[in-house]
């Protein structure tokens, strides 16, 4: 169920350029599947005046605490990062539909494919993949060393690759590029990030089970204002998706790219 | 809650506070977050004949204390809206004002005809005024002549009464809102949204893939303001005002300069909740101005 809290900050802490994770505490984190997001009002003032969409990372219901990883870029962004221990933050969430985790069968293997501010809902992810006895596997795309982030915990889940477009750090180029040269054994793929990236995976894997995490720009995050809808393919029944209520994961095959 | 009920042509509302239309959907998502029965009436999105699969992607864009839309009408068309969204919505007591727009004046003429006949629809609400759709909309909405002679057409087949949504993207509104008032609309709503253009920072070219989009939010509250209060002065009929409203004191703001009741556009993106939230605070707001029911405070700006 969607609701909106006043979530108390627990942790605010810069973990790469431009790159935040803050901990949030509070009763709708009871509710939360990996994938899903939430929708954050990063001030109490008009400005700037529309929620943002920002992904979760890291849930923890033993102690109502979630994590979301976030770039501090725009106007709103850069509010929230301001945010300190013990402030509110208002919050509504979760939202949408997350990653279905019970695709891979248990001794079964998992690619997790991520690109950018697409890399934290699949950290979560990972986590319970691998609760659930999956062996996971995550090539982790980035623009550069400097913005890489959570590479100790992505490891500690199993096989990470880390790729960066200027090459300083891992392989050099794309995460296809990755994919190309070690050809990975895997049972389902997961993947959150650039459309261009989503878009290559499906074409890469055209026989396997996949699930696709997409971004656009919303208005209202809950599926009444229309903003965020993307046209499907012909396999798929419905005219349109909305990527906030609809998604924003699809089964591979569902948005047309 | 008898200090908030207000009394217009076809509708009972409980309370002034109605979220706008375009900004709510046919209700189903806020159903999930409050009961609707709450609210004044909902203004369900616009609903042409036909399916409308709307504008390409990016829709919106964040301004200064607003946003800017094109969405451009997507919507199920009349037989889905009339056999699914209406008839969820006749579970909620709350009376519906059903968005009428198309391309000629027949697709008008044709969805009026047959949403007025739903049970739960109450007054139509014209849409001669959207901004983000190339054929129709705002064209009805720019000329007195064509918005009269529309008004004339869709009053005739109407089963319920016709208010007529005002563009502010004109040089002279009062002449609108006379045309409207002489072709046979029973109210007026405004106001729908200003037509603007963010630029990409990187770019320079238009964020919103339709070029140019409808502002709405905080930043158009006082132009709103402005055309109620000009619009006051010169018809008859009741207005429903809109533009920018977010909590109480705007709504105190729009029924002072002529609004009899008033609907929530944007801030229902912002926070969720925010209709029912005004509607508590309203008696608060009352009691603080002296006055027993709303309905006192309607025009009270032109008073002398």
């Amino acid at each position: 169920m969607i609701r909106q809290e006043k979530m108390t900050v627990v942790s605010q802490k810069q973990i790469a350029t431009n790159i935040f994770e803050l901990t949030l505490r509070g009763e709708l984190v009871q509710d939360m599947t990996p994938g899903q997001f939430v929708h954050v009002k990063v001030s109490d003032s008009m400005e700037p005046l529309l929620r943002r969409p920002i992904s979760i990372a890291n849930i923890d219901k033993d102690n109502n605490e979630f994590t979301m990883i976030y770039r501090a870029e725009g106007r709103g962004t850069k509010v929230l990062a301001t945010n300190r221990e013990g402030q509110l933050v208002n919050v509504l969430g979760p939202i949408g539909n997350g990653f279905p985790v019970e695709a891979v069968k248990e001794g079964g293997t998992a690619l997790l494919v991520g690109g950018g501010i697409g890399v934290p809902p699949l950290h979560e992810l990972s986590k319970q993949l691998n609760a659930r006895g999956v062996k996971t596997i995550h090539v982790l795309g980035f623009q550069s060393e400097d913005v890489c982030f959570y590479e100790e915990e992505f490891s500690a889940l199993g096989e990470t690759h880390y790729v960066t477009v200027d090459g300083s750090k891992g392989t050099k180029g794309f995460v296809t590029n990755v994919l190309e040269s070690r050809a990975p054994e895997f049972d389902v793929f997961y993947s959150c990030g650039p459309l261009p990236m989503l878009k290559a995976l499906e074409g890469f894997y055209p026989e396997k089970e996949g699930y696709l995490s997409f971004e656009e720009r919303m208005g209202c995050g809950i599926g009444a204002c229309f903003a965020c809808v993307c046209k499907t393919t012909d396999q798929v029944a419905k005219d349109y998706v909305k990527v906030c209520s609809d998604g924003p994961v699809f089964p591979k095959g569902t948005v047309a790219l | 809650m008898s200090r908030l009920n207000i009394q217009l042509p076809g509708l009972d509302l409980k309370n002034p506070i109605m979220p706008a239309s375009g900004c709510f959907g046919f209700g189903r998502e806020y159903a999930q977050l409050y009961d609707l029965s709450k609210l004044g009436a909902i203004m369900i999105k616009a609903t042409t004949v036909e399916t409308r699969p709307g504008n390409p992607t990016p829709r919106v864009a964040e301004t200064a204390a607003g946003m800017l839309n094109a969405i451009g009408l997507q919507n199920p068309g009349i037989e889905k809206v009339m056999n699914e969204e209406l008839k969820f919505l006749e579970q909620y007591d709350v009376p519906i004002i059903a968005n009428v727009a198309g391309t000629e004046t027949e697709d008008y003429v044709e969805v009026a005809q047959r949403i007025s006949t739903a049970p739960n629809v109450k007054a139509l609400e014209l849409n001669i005024s959207c901004p983000n759709v190339k054929c129709g909309g705002i064209q009805f909405g720019t000329d007195p002549a064509t918005a009269r002679e529309l008004v004339k057409a869709v009053k005739a087949v109407s089963e319920v009464p016709v208010y007529v949504k005002l563009s502010p993207n004109v040089t002279n509104i009062v002449e609108i809102a006379q045309a409207v008032e002489a072709g046979g609309a029973d109210g007026i709503t405004m106001i729908n949204t200003l037509i603007g253009m963010r630029l990409d920072e990187r770019t320079g070219k238009p964020v919103i893939a339709n070029g140019t989009g409808g502002l709405s939010g905080p930043a158009v509250k006082p132009v709103a303001i402005r055309m109620v209060y000009e619009v006051y002065k010169a018809v008859n009929i009741p207005i429903i005002g809109m533009g920018g409203v977010t909590e109480a004191q705007d709504v105190i703001d729009f029924m002072s300069a002529g609004a009899s009741a008033v609907a929530v556009g944007t801030a229902n993106f912002v926070d969720h909740f925010v209709c029912p939230t005004i509607i508590e605070e309203l008696p608060a707001k009352l009691d603080k101005l002296g006055v027993e029911h709303i309905s006192e405070i309607i025009g009270r700006s032109h008073r002398s």
